[in-house]
C-alpha cells in the first residue's frame, strides 16, 4: 500500500462545486484515458451485476444434465459446466457476488480504518501508540493469510467472507489516514475546535475525518480490486461463497480444474472476468490517486 | 464424439484387458511402485483408520482369514495364517487351525499364543492402548490356545457375521512377546509374518518393502519388492501413472483422470472398475423441525432423480451406482425391481417429486422453505453431490443454502447435532451387513447414527438379521431393515454407492479390484509382466 500525502485544504470542495462535477469528469478522461476506461469497466461490471436478472440468458442454478461440459455454441456462448449449467449466466450473476464483497469489504475496511486511524493521530501518546501497536501487529500478516485466518475461524459463507477480508484491510487503511491525520491535527482550525469545548467525537468526525477524504478515496477504490481478488482466491481454495452461489473464483476451482484439458472454457472465462475486473479497478484507481495527489498532479 | 467413441473403445479394451491377463503366469522380479494419498499417522493398524496404514504397511503382515484376493466382491473368505475353521453347532465357538512353519521376519515361530495377543489387544486393550474397532467385537467373550496351533473364539451369542470379523484386513497378527514387553511398540515398528520385510521408511517421500525368501506361502510373492510413494495431490497421482513412475494408485481416480490416462497411455493402462463399499448419505435431524416429521424426509428422498444422477455425476465423480444398503451385486443386496419399490427409487420422477410437493404441503411445509445443509469440506465425491442434492431438492420448490464444513471440524458438527440437514457417509472394509448398518441403529445405540433418531423396531431388525443363521432368513431380515430405514420412516437418505475406477499401468498383473480400499493389499499375488 503506497502512503499519500493528505489533500490540501479546499480541494476536495473545489472538485465537489455544483457543476463542477461533469467538468472534473471530462478533466479525467482526458487527462488519464486508461483510467476512464478502467472505470467504465467498473461502471458495465456494476450495472451487470445489478441486472443480471434482466440480462443473463439463464438461471445460473438450472442444471441440464443433457447438456453437460458443452462447448461455446450459439446455445451457450460460453458453454458449459459440469452440471450442465451456462457458463456466461454464471459469470453474469458471479459479478454481483463480486460487486457485493468487492464494495462490502473496501467501504467497510476503507471506513473503519480512517475513523481508526484519524482517531489514533488525534489523541496521539499513549493511545497513539497502542492503536499503531495493535495494528502493527495484524500488519505483520500478509493480506490473504490474515484472510484465510479470520475465515477458517468464522467459517465460510458471504457474510463471513466479506467479514474477512474487510479485517485484514482496517490497519492498512487507519496506517494510511494516520499519516494523513497527523498533518490535520497540527491546522489552528482543529485547535480553534478544541478551545470551543466540542467534543473529541465531534471533532474527528466532522472536522478531520472529511479532510482525509482523498487518500479514503484512494484507499477505497484500490481496495475494490483486492477484495474481489481475495474473494476469488478464498473461494477457489473452498473458503469463500459455497456452491450453488455463482461466484467467479468457485468457477475455477472442482470440476474445472478436473476437466482444464477437455473443457477449459469452464476455466478461461471465470478467470479472465476476474483478472478484468481487478486490472480495472486498479488502472481507475491509480488513476484516482494521480489525479487527487496534489504531489502527482504537478508533475 | 467421434473422440469420445474412439476413448470409450480404448476404456473398454483397458477394462476387458484385465481378466485375461490375470490367467497368465506369473513372473517372478520387479518393484512395484505405487502413490498412496495419504501416510501413516502410526504403524498399528489396530489402532488407526486410515488406508494410509494399510497401503504401505499390509504387505508386512498377515490376518487370521481375509476375502479371497481373486473374489471380486470380495465376500468369499478364505484362510490366511489359518489353515481351516469350524464352527460349533450352536454357533458361539469358532474353532480354527493355524498353518504351521509361519515365521516372523525375525525368524521366531508364529503360533496361537501371537494370535491370542493380537486378538486380545484388538477386543480387550488395556488401559492407553486404542483399539479402533474394539465395538465390533462385543460378541466375542473369550479367545483362548488350547495348543500352538489352534485358537478358539468364544461368543456371547451367535453372530452371522463374526467370520468377516475375523478376516478384517486391520487385525494384523503381531508377535506375543513384542506386545508382552510393549503394547505400544508396533506403533513405531514393524515384525510380521507377511510377504514383504520391512526396509525403509522416509516421512513425506516413500515406504519401501522387500521380499520375504522365508514367506510360508511358498513360490510367493513374485515382486522382488515394493515402493510406496506418499503424495497428496490427485494431479500429481495422475502425472505419476502417467509418466510411468508409479504403477497404480490403490484408492481410486476420478473419472475424468481415468479418461486422462487412458488417452494418454492407450493399451499401456488397464482399467478395473468396481462399485465400492461407500455411499455417501444425508443425515436429517430428528431434533430439529421439520425434519422431525417423517413426511419432509420421505419428501427430501422423493425428490431425487437417482437414476438419472447416476448417470450424470458417473461422468464427473467417484459415484455410479443407485443402491439400497448394501453393495450392488453381492449376496444381500435388493434386487433392481425389488429396490423400485421403495419410495425415492421409483423411475417415474415426475410421479415421485407430485408426491414429495403434497407431502410437504400436507406437512405444512411452504413452497420457498429454506434450510441450510452442511456439506464436509473434501472435494471429492462430497462437492459434486452436494450441488446435484441441492438442485433435486430446488425442482420440489426448497431453496437449500449449502455450508461446507472444513473436514476436520465436520464431526464435531455432526456429533453436536447442530445441523439440520447434513452428508454423512458410510464406508466399510468388508461387505456385510453388521458392518454397514451398525451405524443405523437407534442414538443410544449407536454414536454415529447422526439424524440422532429412537427407533426400536429398527433396533429389533437390526438384530433380527445378525443373529439370523439361514441366509434366506437373514435377507429377509435385511429387506425389512431397509425399507423401514429408507422408506417408512425415512430416517437417512442414501444418495448413489461410490465407485471404485483403478486405472493402473497394463504389467500390474494378479491383483483384483475389490469394493473397498482396504481390502487386496498384502501384494503376494501381484507380479508385473515384461
Amino acid at each position: 500500500m503506497m502512503a499519500v500525502k493528505p489533500a490540501a485544504l479546499g480541494e476536495i470542495p473545489e472538485v465537489a462545486e455544483r457543476g463542477g462535477w461533469r467538468r472534473a469528469v471530462l478533466e479525467f478522461c482526458r487527462a488519464r484515458p486508461l483510467g476512464a476506461i478502467g472505470a467504465v469497466v467498473v461502471l458495465i461490471n456494476i450495472l451487470v451485476g445489478l441486472g443480471a436478472h434482466v440480462i443473463a440468458p439463464y438461471d445460473p442454478l438450472a442444471t441440464d444434465y443433457g447438456a453437460m461440459l458443452a462447448r461455446p455454441s450459439a446455445g451457450h456462448w460460453l458453454g458449459t459446466d459440469a452440471f450442465g449449467r451456462d457458463v456466461l449466466s454464471r459469470i453474469i450473476y458471479g459479478s454481483r457476488t463480486a460487486m457485493l464483497v468487492g464494495f462490502a469489504c473496501a467501504f467497510l475496511g476503507a471506513t473503519l480504518g480512517a475513523v481508526i486511524g484519524v482517531t489514533s493521530a488525534y489523541f496521539a501518546g499513549k493511545v497513539d501508540l497502542l492503536i499503531q501497536r495493535v495494528m502493527d501487529i495484524f500488519l505483520a500478516f500478509p493480506l490473504i493469510i490474515l484472510a484465510l485466518a479470520v475465515v477458517s475461524i468464522l467459517g465460510t459463507g458471504i457474510e463471513n467472507v466479506i467479514m474477512a477480508i474487510t479485517i485484514p484491510m482496517i490497519p492498512r487503511a487507519a496506517l494510511v489516514a494516520r499519516s494523513s491525520a497527523l498533518a490535520i491535527r497540527e491546522m489552528p482550525y482543529v485547535d480553534a475546535a478544541r478551545a470551543a469545548g466540542f467534543s473529541h467525537r465531534r471533532i474527528i468526525l466532522r472536522h478531520m475525518l472529511p479532510n482525509v477524504m482523498a487518500p479514503y478515496l484512494i484507499m477505497l477504490t484500490a481496495y475494490l480490486g483486492q477484495a474481489i481478488l481475495l474473494e476469488a482466491s478464498l473461494s477457489f481454495l473452498g473458503l469463500g461463497v459455497a456452491e450453488p452461489t455463482p461466484a467467479w473464483g468457485l468457477m475455477l476451482r472442482g470440476a474445472a480444474v478436473q476437466f482444464a484439458e477437455s473443457a477449459p472454457w469452464m476455466a478461461i472465462f471465470p478467470g479472465f472476468a476476474i483478472s478484468l475486473a481487478v486490472f480495472a479497478f486498479n488502472l481507475f484507481g491509480d488513476s484516482l490517486r494521480d489525479a487527487l495527489d496534489p504531489r502527482l498532479r504537478t508533475q | 464424439m467421434r473422440r469420445r467413441l474412439g476413448l470409450l473403445t480404448v476404456i473398454l479394451a483397458a477394462t476387458l484387458a484385465v481378466p485375461a491377463g490375470a490367467q497368465e503366469k506369473p513372473r517372478y522380479g520387479g518393484e512395484l511402485i505405487f502413490a498412496v494419498p495419504s501416510e501413516p499417522p502410526s504403524y498399528d493398524a489396530h489402532r488407526e483408520e486410515t488406508f494410509g496404514v494399510i497401503h504401505p504397511l499390509a504387505p508386512h503382515y498377515n490376518t487370521l482369514l481375509r476375502p479371497d484376493p481373486a473374489d471380486k466382491t470380495a465376500t468369499r473368505i478364505v484362510g490366511d495364517l489359518a489353515e481351516s475353521w469350524t464352527i460349533s453347532k450352536d454357533g458361539r465357538t469358532y474353532t480354527l487351525k493355524l498353518r504351521r512353519g509361519v515365521k516372523f521376519h525375525d525368524g521366531s515361530e508364529m503360533t496361537s499364543k501371537d494370535v491370542k495377543a493380537s486378538y486380545d489387544k484388538i477386543i480387550f486393550p488395556p488401559a492407553g492402548v486404542a483399539s479402533d474397532r474394539k465395538g465390533e467385537y462385543l460378541d466375542v467373550e473369550a479367545v483362548q490356545a488350547p495348543d500352538p496351533y489352534t485358537v478358539v473364539f468364544r461368543l456371547k451369542w451367535t453372530s452371522g457375521s463374526f467370520l468377516m470379523s475375523l478376516a478384517s484386513p486391520w487385525n494384523w497378527i503381531y508377535k506375543a512377546d513384542i506386545l508382552a514387553k510393549d503394547m505400544r511398540w508396533y506403533e513405531t515398528n514393524v515384525m510380521g509374518t507377511g510377504p514383504f520385510v520391512f526396509v525403509e521408511h522416509v516421512k513425506g517421500s516413500h515406504w519401501v518393502g522387500k521380499r520375504n525368501p522365508n514367506y510360508w506361502d511358498k513360490g510367493k510373492p513374485y515382486l522382488d519388492g515394493y515402493r510406496a510413494i506418499f503424495i497428496r495431490d490427485s494431479a500429481a497421482q495422475v502425472s505419476a501413472v502417467r509418466g510411468e513412475r508409479a504403477h497404480i494408485q490403490f484408492r481410486g481416480f476420478s473419472p475424468a483422470e481415468r479418461d486422462n490416462l487412458v488417452a494418454a497411455l492407450g493399451s499401456k493402462i488397464a482399467v478395473q472398475e468396481s462399485p465400492w463399499d461407500c455411499a455417501l448419505l444425508v443425515a436429517m435431524n430428528h431434533e430439529k423441525k421439520p425434519f422431525d416429521d417423517k413426511r419432509v424426509r420421505r419428501a427430501l428422498t422423493l425428490a431425487l432423480d437417482r437414476y438419472q444422477g447416476s448417470q450424470a455425476l458417473s461422468k464427473i465423480a467417484i459415484v455410479k451406482e443407485v443402491a439400497g444398503v448394501q453393495v450392488p451385486g453381492t449376496p444381500f443386496a435388493t434386487p433392481p425391481a425389488e429396490l423400485e419399490k421403495l419410495v425415492g427409487y421409483w423411475r417415474d420422477i415426475n410421479k415421485s417429486r407430485a408426491e414429495a410437493r403434497r407431502l410437504l404441503k400436507e406437512a405444512g411445509v411452504a413452497d420457498g422453505f429454506a434450510f441450510t445443509f452442511k456439506n464436509r469440506g473434501i472435494p471429492m465425491p462430497y462437492e459434486p453431490v452436494g450441488i446435484w442434492l441441492i438442485d433435486q431438492w430446488r425442482q420440489i420448490g426448497l431453496n437449500v443454502k449449502q455450508e461446507v464444513i472444513e473436514a476436520a471440524k465436520y464431526y464435531a458438527e455432526l456429533r453436536g447435532g447442530n445441523f439440520e440437514a447434513a452428508m454423512d457417509f458410510q464406508c466399510g472394509y468388508i461387505v456385510e451387513p453388521d458392518l454397514d448398518l451398525y451405524k443405523f441403529q437407534s442414538k443410544d445405540k449407536s454414536p454415529a447414527n447422526y439424524s440422532r433418531y429412537t427407533d426400536r423396531v429398527l433396533d429389533e431388525l437390526y438384530e433380527k438379521q445378525s443373529r439370523a443363521v439361514d441366509a434366506d432368513e437373514r435377507r429377509k431380515a435385511i429387506r425389512e431393515f431397509e425399507r423401514r430405514l429408507v422408506d417408512e420412516e425415512a430416517h437417512y437418505l442414501y444418495t448413489l454407492q461410490w465407485h471404485r475406477i483403478i486405472p493402473h499401468n497394463a504389467r500390474v498383473r494378479g491383483w483384483t479390484v475389490s469394493p473397498s480400499h482396504y481390502l487386496n493389499q498384502q501384494l503376494d499375488t501381484v507380479w508385473l509382466a515384461e
